[in-house]
């Protein structure tokens, strides 16, 4: 049997786990260990029971944890979606609470990881692996190694979630998991490092091709990140509680600092890498200017480590901090839209893609939409505007508007063209369900961004609006209660694109069984006029 | 080797590539981070500012673990509006024990920097528990269970060694007598002097409204009535640093 | 080190020499050789599948 030495791993590590549910110091870390257990035994099992597969051929891509990859995309992305609206309701509807588990406090970090981390991140890893291997004509590097990233991201992602549920957060946004699941997160991510990096050292193309940059950067700068952002110390090996290596306005300075560049490198520098390979891919010419994409990944990756700060305008971060932030987060507008524009331009002599193909419009859309948030981004960093747009929904609609229109359709579009090249469809099983979830999606991303701006600016008003003799015009309460109407609306927003990514699973499950449907053509085909000379 | 092919070089090799990308990411968080520790007027010197007491401690792991920073900013920022709708804005000092910080990014609900001596001990007990019972407007989510799970305080010794390895001044005689100042503040019998004295202004007694017990709503409400209590106001002048 | 220092090599010689060091780099991508490696190395994503 081939898997013997890995059954004896799981095996090994599935004790570990049965002796932390035992003996861990405190009733959370009894509970997190047990799950821990009963995954591990499980993973052992489903491994046991697998059939043995002919090795694939050596020199052939290997492309098994891509599909799984691809997949595990679609699936966390529900879950974090689905975990979106049912947050979103709870602010519409406090009594959706249910306590201690399903707490509002408790299902958001759930919400952000499953989307940046589970949906986001496996998107990453599986791109990154197909780009890796078309753009250096090479196998991936480490044999399973690829496979460990694979399961070992997976898990992580199910003992961060299960973490949340129970209690276990260290509170630092989008890098709530405790120690001991930062420490795991760290081995998974040098594994990936060493099949990224290994791939392009045994390239046998001699350039390097500027998506895998994109990619490189996005690896190493977050290892960097966690590491330095989750440095602490835990108060006893056997308990989930630790406390960060640096405190108050430190801490919040090296928070910041993790989490902009989360949204830099996570969120924008890999999905970039993700659009440099399959914008060109799709419209089937090269990139608008390859020497454009070499000015915008250098001056986009200086530029955005400086950015952190904005997060904490007129707090007590000394002001000179604040205005490097603010300074550099101008600034980052330039090389956002160099991206933009390259992005869109790579399809000038092809517009009429736009009207035939939902996948390159899915594309179109996406680049738009970090055109806009790129934009916003900055003008928010501007002190002013700060002053009003902090603490209020202006901000988790701008978020917004990046991550579902961005991030999530940048996302679809590649598993799109994926899916029927990895599971060897012919094409896709239907064009006209990728152009429902188009609509729905945009329109989804309308109404939440929409209805965010209003109650985010109404927000920051009512707080800071005084009558004629001086005194502040609204309880705080009261401007709680102004926002319902615009909660219950922004849920709905969150539903439509929840539904999109709904039609879109369909689409790509019978994709995947090869199934084809048997549908009018999008665009009525003319025959092609003689080009007038 | 000319300039030309030196940039060649860097486009072919992947080594390069990495380097030279980690050093580009690397500048902007040295700047920004590293001054933040060595500058001398990084934070202010304030009176009053002390560790917190064992109960406060753990009462602030509950406000962690429940989430509570994800609607509750605690950082008075030095607005006219802020600083009447909340109290005096927040200085760098009066985190400087915070570890992790709690300053927060968003307010759902309102900031907490200053919580402190707002409301009594029922009134937390009430919101805490009903939160639309004494606001009707209210979305925050029921804590109930808190007032029925007795409070953890296994390791309390090793909670604040933790800290003070990482730099916070606890002494010899707090950690020695953390068990029991955890026990005495929630106690409306003990005897509070050596906890008063090691802990200046901790608020004791009973908070939950069960002297029985220990459970974690006390250990949350002695943490939400500390809050921003600590500094004496009085003697420091806000207004001079309106923006 | 103090805020005046820092600050003052802020203003000139950093900001002096990040400005160059950005003329350079954007001088670097589009001198007038590159252009034919550029475009080889745009070609790769659709040399094959």
């Amino acid at each position: 049997m081939k898997q013997t030495a890995q059954v004896v791993a799981i095996a090994v590590a599935a004790i570990i786990a049965l002796f932390g549910a035992a003996n861990g110091s405190d009733a959370l870390f009894r509970a997190h260990f047990g799950i821990l257990f009963i995954v591990l035994v499980l993973a052992a099992f489903l491994l046991l029971r697998r059939e043995e597969k002919p090795t694939d051929d050596p020199d052939a891509y290997m492309d098994g944890p891509i599909k799984y990859g691809t997949i595990a995309t679609l699936f966390w992305g529900v879950v974090g979606l689905l975990a979106g609206v049912a947050i979103a309701a709870q602010l519409a509807w406090p009594e959706l609470n249910l306590e201690p588990y399903f707490n509002f406090g408790r299902m958001r970090p759930l919400h952000t990881s499953a989307v940046i981390f589970a949906f986001g991140g496996n998107a990453l890893i599986c791109t990154s692996f197909y780009v890796v291997q078309r753009t250096t004509r090479a196998r991936l590097f480490g044999g399973d190694l690829a496979w460990f990233v694979f399961w070992g991201y997976q898990l992580f992602i199910i003992m961060a979630a299960t973490g949340y549920l129970l209690g276990s957060t260290q509170s630092k946004e989008y890098a709530e998991p405790e120690w001991y699941v930062d420490l795991w997160l760290t081995i998974v991510w040098v594994a990936y490092l060493l099949v990224f990096l290994g791939t392009i050292l045994k390239r046998k193309e001699p350039h390097i091709y500027v998506a895998n940059w994109f990619y490189l950067s996005f690896i190493v700068t977050v290892a960097m990140l966690h590491v330095v952002n989750n440095l602490a110390l835990p108060v006893s090996l056997s308990g989930t509680i630790s406390y960060s290596a640096f405190a108050g306005v430190q801490d919040a300075l090296t928070q910041w600092w993790y989490g902009h560049n989360a949204v830099g490198f996570f969120l924008t520098a890999g999905f970039l890498g993700m659009m440099y390979y399959f914008m060109p891919k799709q419209a089937e010419r090269p990139v608008y200017s390859y020497r454009l994409s070499i000015v915008h990944f250098w001056s986009l990756i200086f530029l955005y480590i400086w950015a952190g700060p904005h997060h904490l305008h007129y707090t007590a971060l000394p002001d000179w901090a604040q205005t490097l932030g603010m300074v550099f987060s101008v600034m980052l507008w330039m090389p956002s839209w160099g991206g933009m524009i390259n992005g869109l331009m790579t399809l000038s002599g092809a517009w009429d893609k736009i009207r035939t193909d939902p996948v390159i419009r899915l594309m179109v859309m996406a680049l738009a939409f970090y055109g806009m948030s790129t934009f916003e981004g900055p003008m928010m960093s501007i002190k002013s505007v700060n002053s009003l747009s902090h603490y209020t929904d202006w901000t988790i609609g701008h978020v917004h508007s990046g991550a579902l229109g961005w991030v999530g359709m940048i996302s679809f579009a590649a598993i799109y063209f994926l899916v029927p090249r990895l599971f060897g469809a012919k094409q896709l099983y239907s064009l006209r369900l990728v152009n429902w979830h188009f609509w729905l999606a945009t329109l989804g991303i309308v109404v939440y961004a929409a209805v965010m701006w209003v109650s985010g600016i109404q927000q920051g008003l009512m707080w800071r609006e005084y009558d004629p003799e001086g005194f502040l015009v609204y309880s705080f309460a009261e401007s709680v209660a102004a926002m319902h109407p615009y909660y219950v609306l922004r849920a709905l927003g969150g539903l439509l694109y929840l539904a999109g990514a709904l039609v879109m699973v369909f689409n790509i499950y019978m994709t995947i069984k090869g199934r084809i449907r048997d549908e009018a053509p999008l665009v009525t085909q003319h025959p092609t006029p003689a080009p007038a000379e | 080797m000319s300039i030309m092919s030196k940039h060649q070089k860097l486009e072919t090799n992947a080594t390069l590539l990495l380097i030279f990308s980690f050093l580009a990411v690397t500048v902007g968080g040295l700047v920004e981070i590293v001054p933040l520790f060595y500058m001398d007027n990084t934070i202010e010197k304030v009176e009053g500012v002390r560790p917190y007491s064992p109960l406060e401690l753990k009462g602030r792991r509950i406000y962690i673990r429940e989430g509570c920073y994800l609607c509750h900013s605690q950082m008075v920022r030095p607005f006219r509006d802020e600083v009447e709708r909340y109290g005096p804005y927040s200085l760098a000092a009066e985190s400087m024990y915070d570890r992790p910080f709690q300053w927060g990014s968003k307010r759902t609900g309102p900031d907490l920097a200053r919580v402190g001596d707002r409301y009594s001990n029922e009134w937390h007990v009430q919101h805490l528990i009903h939160p639309q019972s004494v606001v009707p407007e209210s979305v925050m989510p029921s804590y109930a269970f808190l007032a029925e799970t007795p409070l953890d305080t296994s390791l309390i010794e090793e909670h604040l060694e933790t800290n003070r390895l990482l730099g916070v001044p606890y002494d010899d005689a707090m950690i020695e007598s953390a068990a029991a100042d955890l026990a005495a503040q929630a106690d409306p019998e003990a005897d509070w002097d050596g906890l008063l004295a090691r802990y200046p202004k901790a608020k004791t007694g009973d908070f939950d409204g069960d002297p029985s017990r220990l459970t974690e709503l006390d250990a949350l409400i002695a943490y939400m009535q500390m809050l921003g209590t600590l500094v004496d106001f009085s003697t420091y002048d806000a207004e001079a640093h309106y923006r | 080190m103090d805020y005046e220092s820092l600050r003052h090599a802020a203003d000139s010689w950093g900001l002096l020499y990040l400005v160059l060091l950005f003329l350079a780099a954007v001088g670097f991508a589009f001198r007038p050789g590159g252009r034919q490696a550029a475009d080889e190395a745009a070609n790769i994503p659709l040399k094959e599948d």
